[in-house]
């Protein structure tokens, strides 16, 4: 209990020295920028294609448990929508990524302490924190809505893909529940979520990097530590949020 | 001028430094010698506040570094130029955005001035055509120039260097020390250097600190290194069958 808390308190020192005054802003955008790319461009595969089959999963799923002449359905298309809207763009799309990008930001961060790349920056009096983790959180927090959203669109369109393919459903159902009953908050509310998670997994992430000591096995055991620490405050602010946002 | 003043680091339960007071002259190239795991990164670390000593001081010039702030001891840390023994360059940089990431930082120099600057620097240490390289694309001689210039491109006045010659072959071992050894006199920097390569020791050595399990044992210029009346220090030089000739040519 103690070392949690002590942990806890030498993240919140971390954050105070990430989001102290910046050296110079121009460096800072082109750094973001950058950061956009690595961590938010790359991350579009992956989340497209994870998306495409799950939107595709629960549409066939549905079909096959609702399959009543008492249930219409136009209900599947409403069922996949508010799935895909309400957790798998913000909350499993976050999972995916704190596997993806968490683990990329504590490797990279954990290689360059244990490699004096930190310790040159400091020398020469950056400061490091700042300069290497506040690009990387901004850039995230921006980026990461886009991927939700992609992933909303992408996974509604497996669904429909799917009924069109296989016929176990007629498409223009799906497309019917597609606008039954939609409440436009619910976007908001995930990107609201998206956000929070954007923040927790590269902060989560980078804490962990920029504190490795050691050599190359400390990196990995970092990075995996990252990964599971970022999935679980993950879950956790879902369940807060969650409450807040909608309750 | 920079003066360590009674220094005492540990790690857990283990003393690293034991009371460590030595002055590093100006304009002159020092030395920390000794073997390796006797105490010298961490004495040059705790010198640049990377570490911090659990008891005494670290003087420059006029200015106690070590009770300064973050904020105070950035504008000594513009003066400070650091060789890392790996190099230390950023990854995900080119040679040129590694050695022009201070004056990026620091400076108010347009675009024609700062690339003049890092020209200037990189000509400085003969990697003339480097500056679209990463660092995953140099070799070790190379690396360590990188790091040469981008440690001078600020016109330090104080210059460390940590293992300079680590992974090196001799010949660019020697390319390496006379290149910092000629920047020092050059700038009139106080430089401290890192080292167990006895090469050095006796080319470019002016005054040298030998440092043994966390203590200072002896200090002198490397003239009198070979006469030296001590056990561990003559143990530690004449290792060496380079020093071994040289005490002979001087006998």
């Amino acid at each position: 209990m103690f070392r949690t808390l002590q942990l806890i308190g030498r993240y919140f020192i971390l954050m105070g020295k990430v989001f102290s005054r910046p050296e110079k802003i121009a460096i800072y955008r082109r750094r973001i920028l950058y950061e956009m790319e690595a961590l938010g461009m790359n991350s579009i595969g992956l989340t497209a294609i994870i998306s495409v089959f799950i939107g595709a999963v629960i549409t066939l799923q549905m079909s096959i448990n609702l399959d009543s002449p008492f249930i219409p359905q136009t209900l599947i298309g409403y069922a996949t929508r508010e799935t895909m809207i309400l957790e798998f763009s913000s909350a499993v799309v976050a999972l995916i990524l704190a596997g993806k990008v968490g683990s990329s930001i504590a490797s990279e961060i954990g290689t360059m302490r244990i490699t004096e790349q930190i310790d040159a920056l400091e020398i020469m009096g950056v400061n490091s924190a700042s300069y290497l983790i506040l690009p990387k959180i901004v850039a995230a927090m921006i980026f990461f809505p886009f991927l939700a959203i992609l992933s909303i669109v992408v996974g509604i369109f497996g669904g429909w893909m799917i009924a069109y393919v296989t016929g176990i459903m007629i498409p223009a159902d799906y497309l019917d529940g597609l606008l039954l009953d939609f409440r436009p908050y619910s976007i908001t509310y995930t990107l609201i979520k998206m956000v929070f998670f954007a923040y927790i997994i590269t902060s989560v992430s980078a804490f962990y990097g920029y504190n490795a000591r050691g050599n190359s096995l400390e990196v990995g055991a970092a990075s995996t530590r990252a990964v599971v620490v970022s999935c679980v405050v993950v879950l956790l602010f879902d369940l807060i949020l969650t409450q807040v946002l909608l309750i | 001028m920079i003066r360590a003043d009674h220094i005492v680091k540990s790690f857990d339960s283990r003393t690293v430094l034991d009371d460590i007071s030595v002055e590093f002259e100006t304009g002159k190239t020092n030395l920390i010698i000794g073997r390796s795991g006797s105490g010298k990164t961490v004495l040059l670390k705790t010198l640049v506040g990377l570490h911090a000593p659990d008891r005494g001081s670290v003087w420059y010039d006029d200015v106690e570094f070590t009770s300064l702030g973050f904020r105070e001891r950035k504008v000594i840390r513009k003066e400070i130029g650091m060789i890392f023994q790996g190099g230390a360059l950023l990854d995900s940089s080119t040679v040129e955005e590694n050695v022009r990431l201070p004056l990026d930082l620091f400076t108010a120099q347009s675009e024609a001035e700062k690339r003049e600057r890092v020209d200037f620097c990189l000509r400085r240490v003969r990697l003339e055509k480097a500056n679209r390289l990463y660092p995953a694309e140099l070799s070790g001689g190379m690396i360590k120039r990188v790091a040469i210039a981008r440690a001078i491109v600020m016109n330090p006045r104080y210059l460390f260097c940590d293992e300079p010659n680590s992974g090196l072959d001799p010949q660019t071992s020697i390319v390496i020390d006379n290149l910092i050894h000629e920047i020092t006199h050059e700038y009139g920097i106080t430089t401290i250097i890192n080292t167990h390569d006895m090469n050095s020791v006796m080319e470019i050595g002016e005054k040298i600190v030998y440092i043994h399990e966390g203590h200072k044992w002896w200090e002198g210029t490397n003239d009198e290194i070979l006469h030296a009346d001590n056990a561990e220090l003559n143990a530690f030089v004449f290792a060496s069958a380079m020093a071994k000739r040289a005490r002979r040519a001087a006998r």
